[in-house]
């Protein structure tokens, strides 16, 4: 490897960099852009038609057909309306935050493998202009990572719009939507590890071929993909989802937006244009996050070449995947109330933080003890005799903090 | 299941039959559009006597009872010559404003002559201020007895609403007393003549006692009887058709 591979694995970046890479990497980005730009469209229709459908509704159906263009009309909409900045707003800053919100949820999406044939010796890469090349916008070594800092970064994007509105609602929703992605950044850092653990690599691209291939048998005839999914012990995979959907502020995580609290919580002051980006980013982030679960969990594009050529089949078999995921969102929106603030918190800390952890002592157990040999049963007992010591452990600490608060409120109540 | 219930709930909605209605203007489906209620408050229409003259005498009671207060009358003498209204005077100016108007039907129930009714049309989405008042010119009736169509109304169920003018009226008229239940105590109108009772909400016809109808109906002009009014030239009795009944 050269040096050009700190950058990327890609092997279209491991020899020489002439114009035909820099082209190919050009129509590659503006093919991710458009992309999701356009499946962003598709999303928030989507969104609305199955959330109608799910609640009995018709949906939007009335621009083009079926309603297709309803999100271009509201598009257009948004960008011809009066653009209102707040005098009580801090304007650089109120300026820069719908960017910050929309900017890492185009990037996180670079690092998405999105087809390619992962069934043969090509690992995925495609042959283009006499170049071999992925079909991912970018394949960093530390992919994850990416993913994860983007998702971070994200946040700003909401704790600086709520904090420069100028306005209470704004504000509370802000101080809710930070401390709510930090608490679940963590579940969904450390359910992440597990498959880092497992693929042993944090590109997205060695994740997928990690995935790809023949899986295992199920009484030697049901066959199983090698799916992280099953590999890690779909724990992870739960985390993960639930950690996702609060870390999108969708519902029923979305106390951020509460509209029954919050009016629109941090975007509340936030119109024309710039709504539209918070808007933008919200779907796109929920697309964004499927994609991301499709990679570390569901093999991402891998899958069998039953039709077409292999990069072909790729990119359908990991629409598809999507789309579940994209059907799950919505199914969870039209079905499950929100969370009150002290049960998402509850959630996030005393359950999915300790779960996680726990999860990643065994599988990181397993692992050592099948590398060294050990006998598997003893690193299994002693492993989850660790684990309930710590569980007992930590429910005792919350138990005994609980009772500690109701008595100094009761003292209060006397005093 | 516990905690995942709800998610076979809304899931099975997916397959269940919608009950909207594809309803929209373009819609050629002449069923898309829900049936009009037999007494559902439109938007209102000057109804005129058989004979083309005005109903509508200025007394302004639509006015002083209007809650919303979005009508405006002046009444003025009838030109001896060419009298607008039968009797003495009529209505000189009248306007509704819509953008004001709840549809309560109070000036309907106010109304001494029946002159102004409610029709069933609802659809209609003026876009300026000026467009939301309705003068004389759009409210009375058109000669044949049907509402002035305006550009922003939709229309398309005209011919089976159009004879429903007045139901409201003719169901308890006059005032909305009971025992006026299925009696005829009101003019023709252009284009319909005497219209049919509009039966009670649920009873038969025999059930209702018109007693106290009848007796006020024998004896006009006196209280809580009609005024006697000369009819004017031309008009066959319109009076008449209450008591005829």
């Amino acid at each position: 490897m050269t040096d050009v591979a700190i950058l990327a694995t890609d092997p279209l970046l491991r020899g020489d960099i002439g114009l035909p890479e820099v082209l190919i990497v050009l129509v590659k980005t503006l093919i991710a852009f458009g992309l999701l730009l356009v499946s962003v469209i598709f999303m928030i229709w989507f969104e609305r038609k199955v959330l109608g459908d799910l609640q009995n509704r018709v949906g939007p159906n009335k621009a083009g057909p079926w309603g297709l263009l309803q999100t271009l009309a509201d598009g257009l909409k948004l960008i011809m309306k009066e653009d209102i900045i707040p005098a009580k707003a801090d304007r650089r800053v109120f300026i820069l935050a719908p960017f910050l919100s929309a900017v890492p949820a185009f990037v996180t999406f670079s690092v998405v493998p999105v087809g390619g044939g992962f069934d043969g010796e090509r690992f995925g890469a495609i042959r283009v202009f006499d170049r071999d090349t992925y079909l991912q916008l970018a394949d960093p070594p530390v992919g994850v990572l990416l993913v994860l800092a983007m998702s971070s970064i994200a946040v700003y994007g909401v704790m600086l719009a709520g904090w420069s509105s100028g306005s209470k609602w704004p504000l509370l929703g802000a101080v809710r939507g930070s401390a709510q992605m930090v608490s679940y950044e963590a579940a969904i850092g450390l359910s992440v590890v597990a498959v880092v653990m497992l693929s042993g690599s944090l590109s997205t691209h060695d994740i997928v071929v990690a995935q790809a291939g023949d899986g295992y048998e199920l009484f030697g005839a049901i066959p199983i993909p090698r799916w992280n999914l099953i590999a890690t012990g779909v724990v992870p995979f739960v985390i993960f989802l639930l950690g996702a959907t609060a870390e999108l502020n969708r519902p029923p995580f979305d106390l951020v937006e509460a509209e029954q609290e919050l009016v629109g919580g941090f975007h509340t002051e936030y119109s024309s244009f710039r709504f539209a980006l918070f808007y933008l980013a919200e779907f796109m982030n929920t697309i964004t996050m499927s994609a991301i679960i499709v990679t570390l969990f569901f093999g991402g594009p891998a899958g069998p070449a039953w039709f077409g050529p292999g990069w072909l089949s790729g990119i359908v078999w990991f629409t598809l995947k999507l789309l579940v995921f994209l059907f799950a969102f919505v199914w969870a929106r039209a079905t499950v109330p929100r969370f009150r603030y002290d049960q998402l918190m509850g959630i996030g800390w005393k359950v999915l933080i300790p779960l996680a952890l726990a999860w990643l002592l065994l599988l990181g157990a397993i692992n050592i003890g099948r590398d060294e040999g050990w006998n598997m049963a003893a690193v299994v007992a002693v492993t989850l005799l660790v684990i309930v010591v710590a569980w007992g452990a930590l429910t005792g600490a919350i138990d005994v903090a609980e009772r500690r608060r109701l008595s100094t409120d009761d003292e209060e109540v006397l005093f | 299941m516990g905690y995942l219930d709800g998610f076979r709930v809304t899931f099975k909605k997916l397959f269940e039959e919608r009950l909207t209605r594809d309803y929209s203007k373009h819609n050629p489906d002449p069923d898309a559009k829900a049936p009009t209620a037999l007494r559902r408050h439109g938007r209102h229409v000057l109804n005129r006597y058989e004979d083309g003259m005005e109903k509508c005498i200025g007394c302004e009671l639509c006015a002083g009872v209007c809650p919303a207060r979005c009508i405006y009358v002046r009444g003025a003498d009838n030109p001896p010559d060419d009298p607008v209204s039968p009797g003495e005077r009529y209505g000189y100016i009248y306007e509704i404003n819509y953008l004001r108007c709840i549809h309560c039907d109070m000036c309907v129930e106010a109304c001494p002559t029946e002159a102004i009714t409610e029709t069933k049309l609802f659809e209609f989405s003026f876009t300026s201020r000026e467009d939301a008042i309705y003068t004389k010119a759009e409210l009375v009736v058109g000669d044949d007895g049907k509402p002035r169509q305006l550009p922003w109304e939709d229309w398309s169920d005209i011919d089976r609403v159009a004879p429903m003018t007045s139901a409201w009226m003719r169901a308890t008229a006059p005032s909305g007393d009971a025992d006026f239940v299925g009696r005829v105590a009101w003019s023709g109108e252009l284009g319909f003549g005497v219209k049919e009772p509009e039966r009670g909400q649920s009873a038969e016809e025999g059930e209702v006692d018109t007693g106290e109808a009848d007796a006020i109906f024998a004896h006009p002009g006196e209280p809580g009887g009609r005024a006697a009014h000369d009819p004017p030239p031309g008009s066959e009795g319109h009076r008449d058709a209450g008591g005829s009944a």
